[in-house]
């Protein structure tokens, strides 16, 4: 009986775990509702996922209000395989989460802490899964104020000023897509997506609908920090809790990109306005600029975990050009890099915890010569780092070779040159943490330190583990991904 | 103002009906213009006056910060809980149709448990934007106090 609940569920679950840990407001139990949950919904997204590649899309009326009247979940190959990711993510990550929480907050913010985590969570699947414009924003917004507060939990004082910008930047970017959102409802007398996507092409040629794309793509660009639109990004994740940077880093600007490809692809697919506007273009220019200008700061920065938030905004232009190509080999190349870039970075982020909650500090200098007391952190944080550059063997290169296939394919010999460039620079970054972490002195502080307890280094090595297998046996998630990027190539919604 | 005894007097003349507004508007929501948002600000507003002319403290005394606290997730578990019992009935979420005998009596009293789920939260949730802000005037006074002792 449940089964045919799933789409629902699979967003409702999250949604009661949240106020039930509020209401408790005991940390060890909401740490058990947060799990609890957390892996329910990856049951029902690994469910969802057989299902639709059994059966094909899957409609959920909400409400029992047939849609386009009412509210639709709408469940495809595309955004299942963008659930699998967020909750898989999440499933690895809440773990973590027990030892650092426990240690820093008391019982009453513990507690709050995995509300708002649930509440991101909820957010997040539920604009994965929903098949209607305006409730993407209702859902956008419960899961920025549910990470606005999770970033201002962090230890640093900082993470206040940051939590404050990224509110600033994040209303304004979700103001734009409501703003986006009302203009096409206003030319179509519709928000269901499918029926937008039947509808948006009779009118393609008007004003309103050219200025509504527009707002969209502002809009999203800066929920997925393209380029220019990042600067909220690395202070956010830098001075967040490390659960919230692992999970954020994880989830968040890959269900914007999900967003993006849903918007342009499905939404605006039979409009051709890929052809007929610069967007393809600009969209090139801005991912190749992200790729090098956010590597190259990243070499510069003196906060680790700065530098691989800046390390974020690089391989989001590594996915977005992908997305720019605007066929079907570099949307695969996109969505398998949204896949394994998830994995790594959430990985990064989750081994940089271990070491803040030992050592209360990851700047580089304090970090000498701790790959001799914690060893396996350093070691994971090495693998993950390999990962990111792309090297064989490891699910970055899967995603590098994808996007190079591509840019082959469109006959960009350039880019391919400017690829492995970027993952050059990736090198210095990932070079400078090893050669101090491994090559240095110990300092008096890094001396007495011990390796990461095991409820940290368990779920952030399933990771590892994960980056590796993902390097290696490629069928699920090249496989799903080639078969979401043909959905998306076709336009059918 | 704690010694004003006309403003005393008016509110508390004023409080009950205040609250009798908020509960017709929470419960002739489906038929007219209201529902659980504006009852629950009505509501809300009712235990702020009380605050705001008898003091923060006795308002706490009346609504405890602590079922202050409760109440706002309470709100949404209500909400999102009539849903997951039309699912056990077997319709789909927030089918509201098999919670009564007949499909306008379930949908009548689907919309009316929402309702109040929605006027729980918010009610609760300006009763803590107040709390926090007016406590915050108390403890800049304690504070003040307690500086004036030490000199």
């Amino acid at each position: 009986m449940l089964a045919a609940h799933l789409p629902a569920l699979q967003v409702v679950i999250p949604l009661m775990a949240a106020p039930l840990c509020a209401i408790f407001r005991r940390g060890y139990l909401g740490w058990l509702i947060a799990v609890a949950a957390n892996w329910f919904a990856f049951a029902a997204a690994i469910l969802l996922v057989f299902r639709v590649l059994e059966e094909g899309t899957i409609s959920y009326a909400m409400g029992g209000w047939v849609p386009p009247i009412g509210i639709e979940y709408r469940v495809d190959i595309i955004n299942v395989f963008v659930l699998l990711v967020v909750t898989g993510v999440g499933s690895v990550i809440i773990p973590f989460a027990r030892a650092g929480t426990a240690a820093r907050f008391n019982n009453t913010d513990q507690a709050w802490f995995y509300t708002m985590y649930l509440l991101a969570l909820t957010g997040l699947l539920g604009v994965t899964i929903t098949g209607d414009a305006f409730n993407i924003f209702v859902f956008l917004e419960i899961s920025s104020l549910a990470s606005y507060v999770m970033i201002a939990m962090g230890r640093d004082r900082r993470a206040l000023t940051a939590a404050y910008q990224y509110l600033i930047m994040g209303t304004i970017g979700a103001t734009f897509i409501v703003l986006g959102v009302g203009m096409l409802w206003a030319m179509t007398g519709t928000l269901n997506l499918a029926d937008l996507a039947e509808r948006i092409p009779e009118v393609s040629d008007t004003r309103p609908v050219l200025v509504a794309l527009a707002f969209l793509t502002v809009g999203i660009s800066l929920k997925l920090a393209l380029f220019p639109l990042h600067l909220w990004l690395p202070n956010a994740y830098a001075y967040a809790p490390a659960v919230a940077s692992a999970f954020l880093a994880g989830t968040a600007t890959k269900v914007a990109i999900y967003l993006f490809v849903r918007i342009f692809y499905t939404v605006f697919g039979g409009s051709g306005f890929f052809s007929t506007t610069p967007l393809p273009e600009m969209f090139l220019v801005l991912s190749v600029v992200a790729m090098f200008a956010a590597s190259v700061v990243a070499v510069f920065q003196d906060d680790v975990k700065r530098m691989f938030a800046y390390s974020s905004v690089a391989q989001i232009g590594f996915i977005t050009l992908g997305i720019s190509f605007v066929t079907e080999a570099g949307l695969t190349a996109a969505m398998v890099h949204l896949f394994n870039h998830a994995i790594m970075k959430a990985g990064i982020f989750l081994m940089l915890g271990a070491i803040m909650f030992r050592l209360a500090s990851v700047q580089i200098d304090d970090l000498a010569g701790i790959g001799r007391k914690m060893p396996i952190t350093m070691a994971g944080i090495v693998i993950l780092g390999l990962g990111l550059l792309g090297v064989p063997g490891t699910s970055g290169f899967i995603s590098k070779w994808w996007l190079v296939l591509a840019a082959l394919e469109n006959g960009h010999w350039w880019l391919v040159a400017l690829i492995v460039l970027a993952s050059l620079v990736t090198m210095l970054y990932v070079g400078r943490v090893v050669e101090v972490a491994y090559f240095r002195e110990p300092s008096a502080k890094v001396a007495v330190m011990r390796e990461a307890p095991a409820s940290m280094l368990i779920p952030a090595y399933v990771l590892v583990l994960a980056t590796i297998y993902f390097g290696l046996e490629t069928n699920w998630s090249v496989g799903l991904a080639e078969q979401a990027a043909a959905k998306l190539m076709s336009a059918v919604y | 103002m704690r010694d004003t005894v006309i403003l005393r007097v008016v509110v508390k003349v004023l409080l009950p009906a205040i609250l009798m507004f908020a509960l017709y508007v929470q419960f002739h929501g489906e038929y007219g213009p209201g529902g659980g948002f504006q009852a629950g600000v009505a509501a809300a507003a009712a235990v702020i006056l009380y605050g705001m002319v008898f003091g923060i403290a006795e308002a706490r005394k009346v609504v405890p910060r602590s079922i202050v606290n409760t109440m706002i997730p309470l709100g949404v578990l209500i909400f999102a809980g009539t849903g997951v019992v039309s699912i056990l009935l077997g319709e789909n979420y927030l089918d509201y149709t098999p919670l009564g005998s007949k499909p306008a009596k379930g949908q009548h009293l689907g919309i009316l448990v929402v309702e109040f789920g929605v006027f729980v939260t918010v009610a609760s949730t300006m009763l803590a934007i107040f709390y926090v802000f007016g406590g915050r005037a108390d403890e800049a006074d304690e504070k003040a106090k307690n500086e004036e002792g030490g000199e």
